[in-house]
């Protein structure tokens, strides 16, 4: 009896999307491909190395998809293979520079999250004779360690920019999302937001869970009627806290940090003021270069100092013209 | 005359406590949730007195809404503990499902809902294989579903980005389908003004059907004997196997009503999210009076842990806390709400 049932449960599930197959949707899928990945330029004739590219992402993360499209892009171009690796626990990061040694590559570029984890690899690196850039984050500590270079936006500067952008347009009282507690880079983000408008309150969020997300925003318009301004911290949190705007019925403006397809086209529409953008797609393809133009001519580019890939604002002025490039993943 | 007296001139009926009647408060007191029914009753008191928004009903719709995320899940976890089994996978299987949904409706471009069915069919197909490993093997379900759990991390990954190309599914806003699915799994419902997500009313009716299954139908008695005593119950003819199966394969689809909110609230899906978030489905079974050894808990149980967590963590930002102290309150909350829970059940027991 039971089984039957289960059964006739089962064929109902399998033939429901086969009469469905005739139901395709008139627009919104997958775009035909169009010519894609069709590079066409010349690749350097410099002989092909192997960088390691090691970065401390969390998992699912839209932010360095971009970063590896930049890296990737240079790749191509210069004759290198990319060796990229991730893991946003400190440690474990550390021992994915240890590998990348072991494997007796060309290069390593690395993001700097958490210093003090990754000064022992580092050295070991240098030691082994193996250039080293660093990028995104730790800019500060960045040639301490070893590296000859940086790629990176200053976060606190980034932050300030923000800042100096609401003072600019009236806003008084912001909200800043943080979606991941005790992360140095975030905290530098608001903190620097902060220094421009002292009156800057700092939310916690759990950026695992969208929902979550949502809710705790709208708790907290609903509990802070002055507030005037929300900032996100990353392109798809804030595209998350425009709907809790809805929800709580607020009149607050939505400003952010960070680039997608979707947020450049918020901006266009004017339902977010403006977004700071770090470039990350130059992170990436810095990096890489640089690598490759060490390798070349023993060239140091940045003259000890880091090279800044940002802050670029991003508001309804130039948003129209970021927005392709924005949709197809490098801004 | 007075030995006489203690002689009885005709036999007392023999009292049996076990089948004497209890008063009603008494039966009450016995229930697995009643111990966060107070602690529930607590937490409300509580924030309404340090937090004046937190009684606002718009505020509360709130609270509401982030109950019935976690809620959502907490009913099939309830029942999958009384069963007397664990599932880590939940968090992830919840973005498995919404991602699988959306990536085939994208890639494809079908109407939303052949993703939304063949989703339901996924969800499911997770919860069964959980499920007959776990019978077949007699491992732990810790061990299976951690694996799964792992396993369910790196396709979510691996294949947004392989079929996507990025680590976000893309979005799918515009396909056909898409307005009528977020009617269904993402709308607000306006009572009296205001604004009431369509969640809390599936959360409640999952609430209402898993306790009727588990109080008034012979699956039920299946559900509370496999968890008691797996051996004791086949013994007396009760199908443990399939029961268990079941169970996963409701986890499952409880993941697949979230999945699909997460999915319509927003229209695209962080391949990396839900990781952690099936400790906080367990800790709403367990605050809810499920037992982790299983054969006692309840539905309503589950329910009440997830309104608590959900007042918790709403009502710290109404009270407008220093934020650095979020995390140390909401554990603090937690563990006070569970120690009233073992405090009145101990009380209850001993009457």
């Amino acid at each position: 009896m039971l089984k039957k049932t289960w059964t006739r449960g089962l064929a109902t599930l399998a033939l429901v999307p086969m009469l469905a197959l005739t139901a395709c949707s008139a627009q919104g899928g997958k775009p035909a491909d169009t010519a894609a990945g069709g590079s066409g330029g010349q690749v350097a004739s410099t002989p092909r190395l192997k960088v390691a590219l090691i970065t401390h992402a969390a998992a699912g993360d839209t932010f360095w998809d971009i970063v590896r499209k930049g890296a990737e892009a240079a790749a191509a171009k210069d004759n290198v293979e990319i060796l990229y690796t991730s893991d946003a626990d400190a440690g474990r990061q550390a021992q994915l520079v240890q590998q990348a040694i072991d494997q007796k590559v060309d290069g390593i570029a690395v993001t700097l999250a958490k210093p003090d984890a990754l000064k022992d690899a580092l050295k070991k690196a240098v030691d082994a004779g193996i250039p080293v850039v660093t990028l995104n984050s730790g800019s500060d500590v960045s040639a301490k360690l070893g590296a000859f270079t940086h790629f990176g936006s200053d976060e606190k500067l980034a932050g300030e920019a923000v800042g100096a952008q609401l003072v600019s347009q009236g806003l008084k009282h912001p909200i800043c999302v943080i979606q991941e507690q005790g992360n140095v880079a975030l905290e530098q983000r608001c903190g620097g937001v902060k220094e421009k408008v002292p009156n800057t309150e700092i939310l916690y969020v759990n950026g695992q869970d969208m929902t979550s997300v949502q809710s705790t925003a709208t708790a907290k318009l609903q509990t802070t009627k002055d507030a005037d301004v929300i900032i996100g911290l990353g392109a798809p949190f804030t595209l998350t806290v425009l709907k809790s705007i809805a929800d709580a019925g607020s009149s607050a403006k939505v400003a952010s940090f960070d680039l997608n397809g979707e947020l450049a086209q918020d901006i266009v529409d004017g339902k977010v003021l403006f977004t700071v953008d770090q470039q990350p797609y130059l992170q990436g393809y810095g990096s890489i270069d640089a690598i490759w133009q060490n390798k070349v001519g023993g060239f140091r580019i940045g003259g000890g100092q880091p090279v800044l890939t940002g802050p670029a604002i991003v508001d309804k002025s130039n948003a129209s013209d970021v927005l392709k490039f924005a949709q197809q993943g490098i801004r | 005359m007075a030995s006489t007296a203690t002689l009885p001139s005709h036999r007392a009926p023999v009292i049996d406590e076990r089948i004497g009647r209890r008063s009603p408060l008494q039966s009450l007191l016995g229930r697995p949730e009643v111990g966060a029914l107070v602690g529930a009753v607590v937490l409300f008191v509580f924030f309404s007195i340090v937090a004046p928004t937190f009684l606002q009903p718009s505020s509360f719709a709130t609270v509401l809404y982030g109950s019935s995320t976690i809620g959502i899940m907490a009913v099939g976890v309830a029942l999958l503990m009384i069963g007397g089994e664990f599932d880590l996978s939940t968090g992830v299987a919840v973005i498995s499902s919404a991602i699988t949904a959306s990536l085939f409706s994208w890639y494809f471009s079908f109407n939303v809902w052949v993703g939304v069915g063949l989703a339901l069919a996924v969800s499911l197909a997770i919860g069964f294989v959980n499920g007959w490993i776990l019978a077949r093997t007699k491992l732990p379900s810790f061990i299976v579903t951690l694996a799964t759990f792992l396993m369910l991390t790196g396709l979510n990954l691996a294949l947004t980005r392989l079929i996507g190309g990025s680590v976000s599914t893309p979005s799918i806003a515009n396909l056909d389908g898409f307005a009528s699915a977020r009617a269904v799994f993402a709308s607000a419902v306006t009572i009296a003004g205001i604004e009431v997500k369509i969640t809390v009313f599936y959360w409640i009716a999952m609430v209402l059907l898993a306790s009727w299954v588990l109080l008034r139908t012979r699956v039920g008695n299946w559900i509370f004997a496999a968890g008691g005593d797996a051996n004791a119950a086949r013994a007396v003819g009760v199908p443990v196997t399939k029961t268990k199966i079941g169970l996963f394969m409701a986890v499952g689809f409880c993941g697949w009503v979230l999945g699909m909110h997460n999915l319509f609230a927003f229209d695209a899906v962080q391949s990396g999210e839900g990781i952690g978030n099936e400790f906080l489905y367990i800790i709403a079974a367990v605050i809810g009076g499920c037992l982790l050894t299983g054969g006692y808990g309840s539905a309503i149980g589950g329910a009440i842990g997830a309104f608590i967590f959900g007042m918790a963590n709403k009502g710290i930002i109404y009270a407008q806390w220093n934020p650095d102290w979020f995390k140390f309150f909401l554990g603090l909350m937690l563990l006070l709400a569970t120690i009233v829970n073992l405090i009145v059940k101990r009380r209850a027991e001993l009457k």
